[in-house]
């Protein structure tokens, strides 16, 4: 499998997106304007794709990441085991991402 | 990395030096396995934060400004997303100087990106924490 691209790409994508991060918290500390400019981005189809896709990548980098912590411990080494973190990881941090999403859309939506 | 330079840090095979002593300063980086470690402190840190740092954006969620800053500027969320930031940062200058170590053949625009990515870092980190004590001050 080629899991391990995958773990470097959403690390550098998650890199890049802290400036969004930044940007959030500079605008809550700066005053109501300049928050209501984040919130114009982030509820836009475009923010609210960008928000999703850092979801994703923060989601899986952190399961990739743990898989990276049973290989440090030693286990998982044996082919059968590796499969199972790799798809383990992928379809966790798929899951995990939709269902982030279905809360904050069910918290959100009620404000 | 040129022959003369990799010679310079090779120990003689007589050495009495400890094996740790001999494989200090070698790698890509030239620091040992200290950003290995840090690495991984950084990692386990953030496993154990993000569930408290997605508790706070999902009470942040659909606020005003007002809203928001209130509750990023308690004293508990305040600290929570300080540590966060701060394992990010380092855990983030560790990784993409790994990529960079990894795929930039060029020397000189290696240590140029590596640098890059030394300020890029540290100022999102600044920015960030910065902000936070801004709303905690609750000025």
């Amino acid at each position: 499998m080629a899991l391990s691209i995958v773990h470097r790409a959403t690390g550098v994508a998650l890199y890049f997106g802290t400036l969004l991060l930044a940007w959030w918290l500079i605008a809550a500390a700066a005053g109501p304007a300049a928050y209501s400019n984040v919130q114009a981005f982030t509820g836009s189809w475009i923010g609210r794709l960008v928000l999703f896709g850092y979801t994703w990548a923060l989601m899986h980098h952190l399961l990739s990441g743990v898989r990276h912590f049973i290989w440090d411990l030693g286990y998982g080494f044996k082919t059968a085991d590796r499969e199972w973190l790799t798809w383990a990881a992928l379809i966790g941090g798929v899951t995990l991402t939709v269902l982030l999403w279905i809360v904050a859309y069910t918290i959100g939506g009620g404000r | 990395m040129s022959a003369d330079h990799t010679n310079s840090r090779t120990p003689k095979a007589n050495s009495m030096r400890t094996p740790l002593g001999k494989v200090r300063k070698f790698g890509p980086a030239g620091s040992g396995t200290s950003d290995f470690w840090r690495q991984r402190i950084t990692g386990v840190a953030m496993t154990l934060l993000i569930l408290p740092v997605v508790v706070v954006i999902m009470m942040l969620l659909g606020r005003n400004q007002a809203g928001a800053a209130q509750i990023l500027g308690s004293p508990l969320i305040a600290l929570t997303m300080i540590l966060f930031i701060i394992a990010s940062a380092l855990h983030m200058k560790i990784g993409m100087q790994v990529v960079l170590e990894d795929y930039v053949q060029n020397e000189k625009l290696k240590l140029v990106s590596i640098m890059a990515n030394n300020f890029f870092s540290l100022a999102v980190a600044l920015a960030a924490i910065f902000a936070i004590f801004k709303l905690s001050s609750g000025v």
